[in-house]
Protein backbone atom coordinates (compact mmCIF):
# COMPACT_ATOMS: atom_id res chain seq x y z
CA UNK A 1 0.00 0.00 0.00
CA UNK A 2 1.05 3.65 0.30
CA UNK A 3 3.30 4.88 2.66
CA UNK A 4 0.35 7.45 3.55
CA UNK A 5 -3.58 6.95 4.04
CA UNK A 6 -4.99 10.24 2.78
CA UNK A 7 -8.22 8.93 1.56
CA UNK A 8 -9.66 5.44 0.69
CA UNK A 9 -8.15 5.94 -2.86
CA UNK A 10 -4.83 4.67 -0.95
CA UNK A 11 -6.30 1.58 -0.49
CA UNK A 12 -7.30 -1.76 -2.25
CA UNK A 13 -10.54 -3.74 -1.26
CA UNK A 14 -8.01 -6.75 -1.04
CA UNK A 15 -5.57 -4.35 1.55
CA UNK A 16 -9.16 -2.78 3.31
CA UNK A 17 -10.35 -6.16 3.46
CA UNK A 18 -6.61 -7.50 4.93
CA UNK A 19 -6.20 -4.15 7.26
CA UNK A 20 -9.70 -5.43 8.78
CA UNK A 21 -8.91 -9.23 9.33
CA UNK A 22 -5.50 -7.91 11.36
CA UNK A 23 -7.83 -5.14 13.29
CA UNK A 24 -9.40 -8.61 13.66
CA UNK A 25 -6.58 -10.45 15.23
CA UNK A 26 -5.86 -7.31 17.92
CA UNK A 27 -9.08 -6.76 19.02
CA UNK A 28 -7.98 -8.85 22.62
CA UNK A 29 -4.54 -6.40 22.62
CA UNK A 30 -7.26 -2.90 22.10
CA UNK A 31 -9.14 -4.74 24.68
CA UNK A 32 -5.81 -5.17 27.28
CA UNK A 33 -6.46 -8.37 27.33
CA UNK A 34 -2.92 -9.34 25.94
CA UNK A 35 0.24 -7.47 25.62
CA UNK A 36 1.77 -6.72 22.20
CA UNK A 37 4.03 -4.28 22.11
CA UNK A 38 4.56 -4.24 18.03
CA UNK A 39 5.11 -1.06 18.11
CA UNK A 40 7.61 -0.86 20.99
CA UNK A 41 9.90 2.47 20.15
CA UNK A 42 7.81 4.16 18.24
CA UNK A 43 6.29 7.35 18.43
CA UNK A 44 3.03 8.80 17.02
CA UNK A 45 2.61 12.45 16.29
CA UNK A 46 -1.18 13.30 17.25
CA UNK A 47 -1.22 16.92 14.73
CA UNK A 48 -4.97 17.96 15.71
CA UNK A 49 -5.54 21.59 14.64
CA UNK A 50 -9.08 21.01 15.23
CA UNK A 51 -11.05 20.01 18.12
CA UNK A 52 -11.24 16.12 18.40
CA UNK A 53 -12.56 13.36 21.57
CA UNK A 54 -12.19 10.22 19.47
CA UNK A 55 -10.04 10.21 17.00
CA UNK A 56 -7.21 11.79 18.88
CA UNK A 57 -8.05 9.23 21.57
CA UNK A 58 -8.34 6.10 19.77
CA UNK A 59 -5.23 6.74 17.84
CA UNK A 60 -3.48 7.42 21.63
CA UNK A 61 -4.22 4.27 22.91
CA UNK A 62 -4.04 2.08 19.82
CA UNK A 63 -0.18 3.47 19.86
CA UNK A 64 0.06 2.82 23.47
CA UNK A 65 -1.84 -0.48 23.41
CA UNK A 66 0.93 -1.44 21.15
CA UNK A 67 3.97 -0.26 23.30
CA UNK A 68 4.72 2.61 21.76
CA UNK A 69 4.30 6.41 22.40
CA UNK A 70 2.73 9.34 21.44
CA UNK A 71 3.12 13.09 21.44
CA UNK A 72 0.68 15.59 20.99
CA UNK A 73 0.14 19.16 19.12
CA UNK A 74 -1.69 20.03 22.56
CA UNK A 75 -3.99 22.92 22.62
CA UNK A 76 -3.79 24.38 18.83
CA UNK A 77 -4.11 27.80 20.37
CA UNK A 78 -1.00 27.41 22.50
CA UNK A 79 0.88 26.23 19.30
CA UNK A 80 2.88 28.05 16.57
CA UNK A 81 0.17 27.69 14.09
CA UNK A 82 -1.28 30.88 15.84
CA UNK A 83 2.30 32.80 15.49
CA UNK A 84 1.51 32.24 12.00
CA UNK A 85 3.60 29.35 11.14
CA UNK A 86 2.82 27.64 8.24
CA UNK A 87 1.55 23.84 7.99
CA UNK A 88 4.68 23.34 6.09
CA UNK A 89 7.03 24.28 8.71
CA UNK A 90 5.18 23.06 11.37
CA UNK A 91 4.95 19.22 9.52
CA UNK A 92 8.57 19.50 8.74
CA UNK A 93 9.57 19.91 12.25
CA UNK A 94 7.18 16.54 13.26
CA UNK A 95 9.15 15.15 10.27
CA UNK A 96 12.26 15.22 12.28
CA UNK A 97 10.73 14.03 16.15
CA UNK A 98 8.42 11.21 15.32
CA UNK A 99 7.70 8.46 13.15
CA UNK A 100 4.27 8.75 12.11
CA UNK A 101 1.64 11.34 12.56
CA UNK A 102 -2.52 11.51 12.75
CA UNK A 103 -3.31 14.98 11.35
CA UNK A 104 -6.93 16.51 11.55
CA UNK A 105 -7.18 20.53 10.04
CA UNK A 106 -9.80 22.75 9.43
CA UNK A 107 -8.37 23.08 5.58
CA UNK A 108 -9.61 20.59 2.64
CA UNK A 109 -6.42 18.79 1.36
CA UNK A 110 -3.67 19.91 4.38
CA UNK A 111 -3.25 15.85 4.97
CA UNK A 112 -1.77 15.29 1.22
CA UNK A 113 -0.09 18.46 1.88
CA UNK A 114 1.38 17.55 4.81
CA UNK A 115 2.18 14.25 3.03
CA UNK A 116 4.02 16.00 0.45
CA UNK A 117 6.07 17.80 3.15
CA UNK A 118 7.51 14.95 5.36
CA UNK A 119 9.01 11.65 4.82
CA UNK A 120 7.47 9.98 7.72
CA UNK A 121 3.68 8.19 7.62
CA UNK A 122 1.03 10.63 7.47
CA UNK A 123 -2.71 9.05 8.52
CA UNK A 124 -5.73 11.78 7.84
CA UNK A 125 -7.55 11.93 10.65
CA UNK A 126 -10.28 14.61 8.64
CA UNK A 127 -9.30 17.67 6.31
CA UNK A 128 -11.94 19.95 6.25
CA UNK A 129 -15.15 18.64 4.65
CA UNK A 130 -12.71 16.07 2.75
CA UNK A 131 -11.85 12.80 3.51
CA UNK A 132 -12.06 11.24 7.27
CA UNK A 133 -10.62 7.36 6.17
CA UNK A 134 -9.44 6.32 9.13
CA UNK A 135 -13.25 6.48 10.22
CA UNK A 136 -14.42 4.89 7.14
CA UNK A 137 -11.79 2.11 8.14
CA UNK A 138 -13.80 1.46 11.91
CA UNK A 139 -17.30 1.93 10.23
CA UNK A 140 -16.18 -0.74 7.29
CA UNK A 141 -14.74 -3.03 10.28
CA UNK A 142 -18.24 -2.22 12.35
CA UNK A 143 -20.42 -3.31 9.48
CA UNK A 144 -18.62 -6.36 8.71
CA UNK A 145 -18.49 -7.87 12.18
CA UNK A 146 -22.17 -7.84 12.17
CA UNK A 147 -23.00 -8.82 8.75
CA UNK A 148 -20.05 -10.92 8.54
CA UNK A 149 -19.42 -9.40 4.89
CA UNK A 150 -19.23 -6.03 3.38
CA UNK A 151 -20.39 -6.52 -0.09
CA UNK A 152 -24.07 -6.68 -1.54
CA UNK A 153 -25.10 -4.71 1.62
CA UNK A 154 -28.30 -2.35 1.69
CA UNK A 155 -26.70 1.60 3.56
CA UNK A 156 -28.85 4.30 4.23
CA UNK A 157 -26.96 7.30 5.22
CA UNK A 158 -28.58 10.31 6.95
CA UNK A 159 -28.21 13.59 7.71
CA UNK A 160 -25.64 16.09 6.39
CA UNK A 161 -24.32 14.60 3.62
CA UNK A 162 -23.17 18.20 1.82
CA UNK A 163 -20.55 19.04 4.96
CA UNK A 164 -19.87 15.52 6.63
CA UNK A 165 -16.41 14.00 5.59
CA UNK A 166 -17.52 10.44 6.92
CA UNK A 167 -20.15 9.79 4.75
CA UNK A 168 -18.03 11.21 1.29
CA UNK A 169 -14.90 8.85 2.49
CA UNK A 170 -17.70 5.75 3.63
CA UNK A 171 -19.78 6.37 0.35
CA UNK A 172 -16.74 5.52 -1.56
CA UNK A 173 -16.02 2.35 -0.22
CA UNK A 174 -19.01 0.76 -0.21
CA UNK A 175 -19.47 1.75 -3.59
CA UNK A 176 -16.68 -0.33 -4.20
CA UNK A 177 -18.14 -3.10 -2.30
CA UNK A 178 -21.15 -3.02 -4.65
CA UNK A 179 -23.42 -1.90 -1.89
CA UNK A 180 -26.41 -0.31 -2.19
CA UNK A 181 -26.47 3.17 -0.65
CA UNK A 182 -29.76 5.78 0.35
CA UNK A 183 -28.56 9.74 0.55
CA UNK A 184 -31.44 10.87 2.78
CA UNK A 185 -30.72 14.37 3.71
CA UNK A 186 -32.68 17.87 3.02
CA UNK A 187 -32.18 19.44 -0.36
CA UNK A 188 -29.68 22.04 1.26
CA UNK A 189 -27.24 19.35 2.83
CA UNK A 190 -27.70 16.80 -0.30
CA UNK A 191 -24.74 14.60 -0.99
CA UNK A 192 -22.18 17.03 -3.14
CA UNK A 193 -22.77 16.50 -6.83
CA UNK A 194 -19.32 16.06 -7.69
CA UNK A 195 -19.52 13.19 -5.25
CA UNK A 196 -22.40 11.30 -6.60
CA UNK A 197 -20.86 11.90 -10.61
CA UNK A 198 -18.18 9.60 -9.09
CA UNK A 199 -20.13 7.04 -7.74
CA UNK A 200 -22.47 6.86 -10.89
CA UNK A 201 -19.02 6.69 -12.68
CA UNK A 202 -18.45 3.06 -10.69
CA UNK A 203 -21.95 2.01 -11.62
CA UNK A 204 -23.37 2.48 -7.96
CA UNK A 205 -27.13 1.37 -7.00
CA UNK A 206 -28.28 4.77 -5.22
CA UNK A 207 -31.12 7.21 -5.03
CA UNK A 208 -31.44 10.14 -3.05
CA UNK A 209 -34.81 10.39 -0.61
CA UNK A 210 -35.63 12.77 2.29
CA UNK A 211 -37.63 9.98 4.23
CA UNK A 212 -35.85 8.03 6.61
CA UNK A 213 -38.62 7.15 8.57
CA UNK A 214 -39.90 5.03 5.27
CA UNK A 215 -36.50 3.80 4.26
CA UNK A 216 -35.76 1.89 8.24
CA UNK A 217 -37.39 -1.78 7.06
CA UNK A 218 -35.43 -2.26 4.20
CA UNK A 219 -31.73 -1.73 4.92
CA UNK A 220 -29.00 -3.36 6.11
CA UNK A 221 -27.23 0.07 8.13
CA UNK A 222 -28.47 2.92 9.07
CA UNK A 223 -25.55 5.38 9.35
CA UNK A 224 -27.05 8.49 10.84
CA UNK A 225 -24.86 11.53 11.30
CA UNK A 226 -24.94 14.97 13.51
CA UNK A 227 -26.26 18.04 11.26
CA UNK A 228 -22.98 20.38 12.52
CA UNK A 229 -23.71 23.57 13.40
CA UNK A 230 -20.45 24.96 12.85
CA UNK A 231 -20.47 24.26 9.05
CA UNK A 232 -23.27 26.89 9.00
CA UNK A 233 -22.98 30.24 7.35
CA UNK A 234 -25.13 31.40 10.01
CA UNK A 235 -27.88 30.51 12.93
CA UNK A 236 -30.91 30.89 11.16
CA UNK A 237 -29.92 28.50 8.19
CA UNK A 238 -28.54 25.94 11.03
CA UNK A 239 -32.13 26.29 12.53
CA UNK A 240 -33.91 25.53 9.52
CA UNK A 241 -32.44 21.63 9.59
CA UNK A 242 -31.40 20.98 13.22
CA UNK A 243 -32.95 17.97 14.49
CA UNK A 244 -34.83 17.47 11.53
CA UNK A 245 -34.14 13.47 11.83
CA UNK A 246 -34.46 11.83 14.83
CA UNK A 247 -34.34 8.26 15.25
CA UNK A 248 -36.06 6.45 18.50
CA UNK A 249 -36.51 2.51 19.50
CA UNK A 250 -40.09 3.08 18.40
CA UNK A 251 -39.06 4.11 14.82
CA UNK A 252 -37.05 0.86 14.53
CA UNK A 253 -39.67 -1.63 15.10
CA UNK A 254 -39.95 -2.21 11.69
CA UNK A 255 -36.40 -3.14 11.08
CA UNK A 256 -34.72 -5.92 9.79
CA UNK A 257 -33.49 -7.90 12.97
CA UNK A 258 -29.82 -7.75 12.04
CA UNK A 259 -30.12 -3.72 10.89
CA UNK A 260 -27.72 -2.16 12.55
CA UNK A 261 -27.32 1.67 13.85
CA UNK A 262 -23.88 3.37 13.36
CA UNK A 263 -23.23 6.84 14.09
CA UNK A 264 -19.76 8.69 13.85
CA UNK A 265 -20.64 10.45 17.04
CA UNK A 266 -20.56 13.08 19.17
CA UNK A 267 -24.85 12.50 19.14
CA UNK A 268 -26.53 15.83 19.67
CA UNK A 269 -30.17 14.76 19.13
CA UNK A 270 -30.07 12.16 15.98
CA UNK A 271 -30.35 9.33 18.20
CA UNK A 272 -32.77 8.84 21.29
CA UNK A 273 -30.81 7.87 24.17
CA UNK A 274 -33.41 4.76 24.36
CA UNK A 275 -32.04 3.43 21.35
CA UNK A 276 -28.98 2.67 22.72
CA UNK A 277 -30.71 -0.78 24.49
CA UNK A 278 -32.35 -2.42 21.09
CA UNK A 279 -30.01 -5.01 19.48
CA UNK A 280 -29.48 -2.39 16.59
CA UNK A 281 -27.43 0.14 18.68
CA UNK A 282 -23.80 -0.32 17.60
CA UNK A 283 -22.17 3.29 17.52
CA UNK A 284 -20.23 2.60 21.26
CA UNK A 285 -18.71 -0.44 19.31
CA UNK A 286 -18.00 1.34 16.51
CA UNK A 287 -16.22 3.63 18.41
CA UNK A 288 -14.21 1.20 19.83
CA UNK A 289 -13.30 0.07 17.13
CA UNK A 290 -11.47 2.89 16.20
CA UNK A 291 -8.59 1.96 18.43
CA UNK A 292 -8.12 -1.79 16.92
CA UNK A 293 -8.51 -0.15 13.08
CA UNK A 294 -6.14 2.29 13.65
CA UNK A 295 -3.46 0.10 15.74
CA UNK A 296 -3.63 -2.56 12.44
CA UNK A 297 -3.30 0.81 9.90
CA UNK A 298 -0.32 1.96 12.01
CA UNK A 299 1.63 -1.60 12.05
CA UNK A 300 0.63 -2.00 8.07
CA UNK A 301 1.95 1.83 7.87
CA UNK A 302 5.17 0.89 9.90
CA UNK A 303 6.29 -1.79 8.12
CA UNK A 304 5.35 -4.34 11.44
CA UNK A 305 3.40 -7.55 10.58
CA UNK A 306 1.00 -8.45 12.71
CA UNK A 307 1.41 -12.30 13.94
CA UNK A 308 -1.17 -14.20 12.08
CA UNK A 309 -2.90 -11.44 10.43
CA UNK A 310 -2.78 -10.74 6.28
CA UNK A 311 0.58 -8.36 5.36
CA UNK B 1 -2.14 30.56 -41.21
CA UNK B 2 -3.52 31.01 -44.81
CA UNK B 3 -2.28 33.84 -46.74
CA UNK B 4 -5.98 35.67 -46.16
CA UNK B 5 -5.11 35.64 -42.23
CA UNK B 6 -1.66 36.51 -42.97
CA UNK B 7 -2.31 39.71 -44.34
CA UNK B 8 -3.86 41.09 -41.21
CA UNK B 9 -0.22 41.31 -39.50
CA UNK B 10 2.66 41.76 -41.13
CA UNK B 11 5.38 38.93 -41.33
CA UNK B 12 7.92 38.87 -37.92
CA UNK B 13 11.38 38.41 -38.58
CA UNK B 14 12.01 37.03 -35.21
CA UNK B 15 10.17 36.00 -32.54
CA UNK B 16 7.13 33.49 -31.82
CA UNK B 17 3.88 32.89 -33.22
CA UNK B 18 0.61 31.66 -31.37
CA UNK B 19 -1.72 29.81 -33.77
CA UNK B 20 -5.05 28.49 -32.96
CA UNK B 21 -5.76 30.58 -29.53
CA UNK B 22 -9.20 30.29 -29.12
CA UNK B 23 -10.84 32.99 -29.84
CA UNK B 24 -11.09 35.57 -27.12
CA UNK B 25 -8.54 34.28 -25.17
CA UNK B 26 -5.60 36.21 -26.49
CA UNK B 27 -5.29 38.57 -23.89
CA UNK B 28 -5.22 35.92 -20.91
CA UNK B 29 -2.92 33.97 -22.84
CA UNK B 30 -0.23 37.11 -23.08
CA UNK B 31 -1.12 37.52 -18.79
CA UNK B 32 -0.68 34.30 -18.52
CA UNK B 33 3.05 34.43 -20.35
CA UNK B 34 3.37 37.28 -18.41
CA UNK B 35 3.99 39.89 -21.18
CA UNK B 36 2.66 42.81 -20.84
CA UNK B 37 2.42 46.50 -23.41
CA UNK B 38 5.17 47.69 -21.68
CA UNK B 39 8.03 45.25 -23.19
CA UNK B 40 10.44 47.06 -26.21
CA UNK B 41 9.14 45.36 -29.31
CA UNK B 42 6.04 44.21 -30.74
CA UNK B 43 3.69 42.43 -30.41
CA UNK B 44 0.31 41.36 -32.48
CA UNK B 45 -2.43 40.43 -31.61
CA UNK B 46 -5.42 39.29 -34.28
CA UNK B 47 -8.56 38.29 -32.48
CA UNK B 48 -11.62 35.95 -33.87
CA UNK B 49 -10.38 35.21 -37.60
CA UNK B 50 -12.15 32.55 -39.06
CA UNK B 51 -10.77 29.61 -38.45
CA UNK B 52 -11.34 25.90 -41.04
CA UNK B 53 -10.70 24.23 -37.79
CA UNK B 54 -12.45 25.77 -34.92
CA UNK B 55 -14.53 28.33 -36.31
CA UNK B 56 -12.37 31.58 -34.76
CA UNK B 57 -9.38 31.61 -33.46
CA UNK B 58 -7.21 34.32 -31.85
CA UNK B 59 -3.49 34.75 -33.48
CA UNK B 60 -0.65 35.92 -31.12
CA UNK B 61 2.99 37.38 -32.30
CA UNK B 62 5.62 38.17 -30.03
CA UNK B 63 8.73 39.63 -31.75
CA UNK B 64 12.22 39.19 -30.52
CA UNK B 65 11.22 36.26 -27.90
CA UNK B 66 11.52 33.05 -28.84
CA UNK B 67 9.00 31.21 -25.71
CA UNK B 68 10.78 28.00 -24.19
CA UNK B 69 8.04 24.69 -24.05
CA UNK B 70 8.10 25.13 -20.52
CA UNK B 71 6.58 28.58 -21.24
CA UNK B 72 4.26 27.16 -23.54
CA UNK B 73 2.65 24.20 -21.50
CA UNK B 74 1.29 27.22 -19.10
CA UNK B 75 -0.82 27.37 -22.21
CA UNK B 76 -2.39 24.24 -21.95
CA UNK B 77 -4.89 25.72 -19.47
CA UNK B 78 -6.38 28.02 -21.67
CA UNK B 79 -5.21 27.32 -25.35
CA UNK B 80 -4.55 23.42 -25.56
CA UNK B 81 -5.21 22.90 -29.11
CA UNK B 82 -2.36 26.23 -30.14
CA UNK B 83 0.60 25.26 -32.56
CA UNK B 84 3.07 27.44 -32.05
CA UNK B 85 5.88 28.66 -34.47
CA UNK B 86 9.82 30.14 -33.76
CA UNK B 87 10.19 32.34 -36.10
CA UNK B 88 14.30 33.36 -37.66
CA UNK B 89 14.94 35.73 -40.00
CA UNK B 90 11.14 35.63 -41.67
CA UNK B 91 10.96 31.90 -41.91
CA UNK B 92 9.30 28.81 -39.05
CA UNK B 93 13.18 27.67 -37.79
CA UNK B 94 11.01 25.37 -35.82
CA UNK B 95 7.37 24.12 -35.03
CA UNK B 96 6.18 23.48 -30.82
CA UNK B 97 2.97 22.27 -29.62
CA UNK B 98 1.40 22.65 -26.23
CA UNK B 99 1.35 19.82 -24.28
CA UNK B 100 -0.59 18.82 -20.99
CA UNK B 101 1.21 16.75 -18.62
CA UNK B 102 -0.56 14.74 -15.95
CA UNK B 103 -0.27 18.02 -13.65
CA UNK B 104 -0.14 21.49 -13.77
CA UNK B 105 2.24 22.67 -11.87
CA UNK B 106 2.48 26.18 -10.55
CA UNK B 107 0.11 27.60 -13.24
CA UNK B 108 -2.88 28.02 -11.70
CA UNK B 109 -4.01 28.36 -7.62
CA UNK B 110 -6.98 25.73 -6.76
CA UNK B 111 -10.17 27.94 -7.10
CA UNK B 112 -11.68 26.26 -3.37
CA UNK B 113 -11.77 28.45 -0.61
CA UNK B 114 -11.06 26.51 2.35
CA UNK B 115 -7.97 24.59 0.02
CA UNK B 116 -4.89 24.42 2.50
CA UNK B 117 -3.13 26.43 -0.83
CA UNK B 118 -5.14 29.29 -0.17
CA UNK B 119 -2.75 30.62 2.28
CA UNK B 120 0.03 32.44 0.41
CA UNK B 121 2.67 31.56 2.79
CA UNK B 122 2.36 27.81 2.25
CA UNK B 123 5.24 27.38 0.24
CA UNK B 124 4.51 24.12 -1.87
CA UNK B 125 3.72 24.06 -5.40
CA UNK B 126 0.32 24.21 -7.00
CA UNK B 127 -0.59 21.23 -8.33
CA UNK B 128 -3.75 20.83 -10.25
CA UNK B 129 -4.15 16.70 -11.65
CA UNK B 130 -5.28 16.10 -15.47
CA UNK B 131 -8.73 13.83 -14.58
CA UNK B 132 -9.57 14.41 -18.83
CA UNK B 133 -7.50 16.18 -21.63
CA UNK B 134 -10.47 17.09 -23.81
CA UNK B 135 -12.77 18.82 -22.40
CA UNK B 136 -10.07 19.78 -19.97
CA UNK B 137 -10.83 18.55 -16.37
CA UNK B 138 -8.58 18.96 -13.34
CA UNK B 139 -8.86 18.45 -9.73
CA UNK B 140 -6.41 20.08 -6.91
CA UNK B 141 -3.94 17.66 -5.94
CA UNK B 142 -4.57 18.46 -2.02
CA UNK B 143 -8.51 19.04 -1.70
CA UNK B 144 -9.14 17.28 -4.69
CA UNK B 145 -11.91 19.90 -5.76
CA UNK B 146 -12.76 19.52 -9.54
CA UNK B 147 -11.75 23.20 -10.78
CA UNK B 148 -14.19 25.58 -12.54
CA UNK B 149 -12.65 27.09 -15.77
CA UNK B 150 -13.41 30.05 -15.82
CA UNK B 151 -12.48 30.65 -12.17
CA UNK B 152 -9.21 28.65 -12.69
CA UNK B 153 -8.50 31.24 -15.53
CA UNK B 154 -8.44 33.94 -12.51
CA UNK B 155 -6.43 31.96 -10.34
CA UNK B 156 -3.10 32.15 -12.80
CA UNK B 157 -0.17 32.39 -10.83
Amino acid sequence: MEDDLITMDDLSNAEILSLLDDAEILLPVAHGETYLPLLQGRLLANMFFEPSTRTRMSFETAMKRLGGDVVNLGDVRSSSAVKGETLYDTMRMVDGYCDIAALRHPRQGAAQYAADACSISIMNGGDGAGHHPTQTLLDLFTIRQAHGKLSGLKVALVGDLRYGRTVHSLSHALARFECELIFISPAQLSMPEEILADLALHGTKMTESEDLYGAIPEVDVIYMTRIQKERFPDEDEYAKVAGIYTLNAADLAGARAEMIVLHPLPRIEEIHPDVDSTPHARYFEQAFNGVVTRMALMCRLLGVDVPGGGA
Amino acid sequence: MSAGEMRRVTAINNGTVIDHVPAGAALAVLRMLGISGDRASPISLVMNVPSSKHGRKDIIKVEDRELTQDELDRLALIAPRASVAIIRSYTVAEKREVSLGEELVNIARCTFSNCITTNPREPQDHRLKVVAPDPLELRCRYCGRPQDMAELVENLI
